[in-house]
């Protein structure tokens, strides 16, 4: 899987570099529009982080100059200007998804996993770890033979969780991505243990072979046993 | 008042003073005149009778007025030399008006073959309160003609010239920074042209440092969360290490929560930044009914952890025009607000009733100040992370739609939204 990441922050080019290659993508990546342009210019990518604001030209137009060019790779926007509009743009110019500025990395992973997964045609849509294995069409999961039965948000966060396989998910990041933008009082991140206990326990029963570590103060982390 | 008014009542007054003064100056004048020329007429009138003596002495015999005007009695010679012809203004009854008319009397001395006379000479006189009351009548149609004159001019004249003022103010009535847009008509009047130039300069200084703050927090915003973003991930870089203690891991989690308390609240600015720009321009029928069961839905494992009972009273089948994603906010506030507040074993009630929303929950036993509670940064509890934004996100959402939200304390919190009728 070949990433290309346009970014001009050295800093945040760094930090997405660094964490995708975790993942064992190979992962380049461009600081400005020209650098981006000559990249693509060369080299096939599987899927494109795309900033929005960049030197040299925007990154909505370099967009749509390569899906003129019949661009076949995915494009995740990430922008710093978190406007309707600048996403309704770009969604509207062919980009697969947007991650608006600051994100988690955990969220950066699924949305990379995710759009991986819609774009590989033929491709499996069944993630596994361990003796677990989640069916991500028909939204199930199952331990060895047994399936396991999970509530909507439970599952959202096992999936999350699974798809940050060996990462420290921040509990703010689990929060948004389960229950979305409503979450964003600090305080209340307290109820989203119960749903860990719960799944734990679930997990626990049917001897699944991860475990689902807490970091004080700080977040989850999912392991194989 | 209206300008061409004000004027029009100052001349109106002033028309009058000076008009009276001018009647009266005139009317004096005037009589002055008919004096004059009524004396010299008598005058006349007596040289000619005293003519006619010379030819027929029998004139002087007449003593009555009514025969040609005048009277003739002999006098001394002494009363007579020391006589001066008089000009008296009287009344005499005349015989076809049926009463006493006004009239002018001459009285003076001649000598006829050594004897002296007295004669009266007398000629009708102008009535004189028939001459004011006529110069009243011509006077006050004078007055209301030159009122009309000036109220036609003014309505015509003045009007057409007023024009670029009219427009100008019309256009600034309705002026608004987030839509600056002034069309002044061009005016070969001095001061219009000076006032056109100074209200567009006056405008574009404020439209420039308007636009210039309103790009300051968008870009501060913006250029805030790049930096945010670095932080919050090299803090969860270090995080994901693993060999951290727990006092060390205590203390990487507090820094998290604050960065990511600052991502919200710097967030949360600029929503409010964007909701007062109007960025939000599409707008459709919300149904309230459906957005808030679904935002409850949302919110129904925080109700649990809470300990909260979420309660919904649908009176009414509420649909507003407005922006989707506003709405979803406003009532996603409105409920964060209502459950961040709240005691465990509380309660939130949501009740849509006709053209209204209210939001009210347990909480706080003491009623909240209204005059602030809107008003940004103003923390009336002692939920530390909230940002002290939320209501003055639902408050914008509000003002640019016209909506009026109110709070009211009745041993519970009501939040009510009055959409517009």
């Amino acid at each position: 899987m070949k990433i290309l990441v346009i970014e001009d922050e050295p800093e945040m080019r760094a930090n997405i570099v660094r964490s995708l290659e975790t993942e064992a993508y190979v992962v380049e990546s461009a600081e400005d529009y020209y650098a981006a342009r000559e990249k693509l210019g060369i080299y096939q990518y599987d899927c494109i982080l795309l900033d929005i604001g960049l030197p040299g030209g925007s990154g909505l137009a370099l967009l749509k100059e390569l899906k003129k060019e019949g661009l076949q790779s995915g494009v995740i926007i990430v922008s710093a200007k978190g406007s309707i509009d600048d996403k309704v743009e770009g969604l509207n110019l062919g980009a697969d998804d947007y991650l608006p500025k600051p994100f988690h990395m955990a969220e950066l992973h699924a949305r990379v996993k995710s759009l991986i997964r819609r774009k590989t045609l033929g491709g499996s849509t069944v993630v596994e770890v361990g003796n677990l294995r989640i069916d991500t069409e028909r939204r199930t999961v199952r331990v060895g033979e047994a399936e396991l039965s999970l509530n909507r948000k439970e599952y959202d966060v096992l999936l999350y969780l699974v798809t940050n396989k060996g990462r420290l998910v921040a509990k703010t990041a689990l929060a948004e991505h389960v229950w979305g933008d409503t979450i964003d009082e600090a305080n209340s991140f307290d109820f989203i243990y119960s749903q860990i206990k719960n799944l734990r326990k679930k997990l626990k029963d049917h001897e699944a072979e991860v475990e689902i570590n807490a970091v004080y103060g700080v977040g989850y982390k999912l392991v194989e046993t | 008042m209206k300008l061409l008014n004000y004027t029009t009542t100052y001349l109106a007054g002033l028309l009058l003073v000076i008009i009276t003064i001018w009647a009266a100056i005139f009317y004096y004048a005037m009589l002055d005149e008919i004096y004059d020329s009524i004396d010299d007429g008598l005058d006349n009138q007596k040289g000619l009778i005293i003519q006619k003596i010379t030819v027929d002495s029998s004139i002087l015999r007449q003593g009555d007025f009514n025969e040609g005007g005048f009277l003739i009695r002999e006098i001394s010679a002494a009363k007579a030399l020391n006589f001066y012809d008089q000009y008296i203004d009287t009344t005499m009854y005349m015989q076809n008006e049926r009463e006493y008319e006004p009239v002018r009397l001459l009285r003076t001395v001649f000598e006829h073959q050594g004897r002296y006379y007295q004669m009266s000479v007398y000629t009708s006189m102008v009535e004189e309160d028939d001459l004011v009351m006529e110069l009243l009548y011509a006077l006050l149609w004078l007055y209301f003609g030159l009122l009309a004159t000036i109220l036609l001019l003014n309505n015509f004249l003045l009007k057409r010239i007023w024009k670029p003022f009219y427009r100008l103010i019309k256009q600034l009535k309705t002026f608004r920074l987030e839509k600056p847009s002034i069309q002044v008509s061009p005016t070969r009047i001095e001061e219009f042209r000076l006032l056109n130039d100074a209200v567009q300069r006056l405008l574009q200084s404020n439209i420039a440092s308007y636009n210039s703050q309103k790009h300051f927090i968008e870009n501060a915003s913006h250029e805030l969360q790049t930096p945010l973003a670095i932080s919050i991930n090299k803090l969860e870089a270090l995080a994901e290490t693993g060999d951290l203690n727990e006092e060390q891991s205590r203390l990487l989690a507090a820094a998290l929560d604050n960065l990511e308390r600052l991502t919200r609240l710097n967030r949360s600015l600029l929503l409010l930044s964007r909701i007062e720009n109007r960025q939000f321009t599409a707008t459709e029928a919300v149904n309230l009914n459906a957005l808030v069961k679904k935002i409850a839905g949302d919110f129904e494992d925080q109700f649990a952890f809470g300990e909260v009972s979420f309660l919904l009273r649908e009176e009414a089948t509420v649909t507003v025009q407005m922006n989707a994603d506003l709405g979803a906010i406003l009532i996603t506030n409105l409920l964060k607000n209502a459950l961040v507040h709240n005691r465990p074993g509380g309660s939130v009630e949501v009740m849509l009733q006709n053209n209204a929303l209210q939001v009210s929950n347990t909480g706080n036993e003491m009623p909240l100040q209204p005059e602030s509670l809107f008003s940004r940064f103003q923390k009336q509890s002692t939920a530390g992370t909230s940002t002290g934004l939320g209501l003055s996100i639902v408050k914008a959402i509000a003002d640019l739609y016209g909506f009026t939200v109110s709070y009211d304390f009745k041993s519970r919190h009501y939040f009510r939204v009055q959409f517009a009728s």
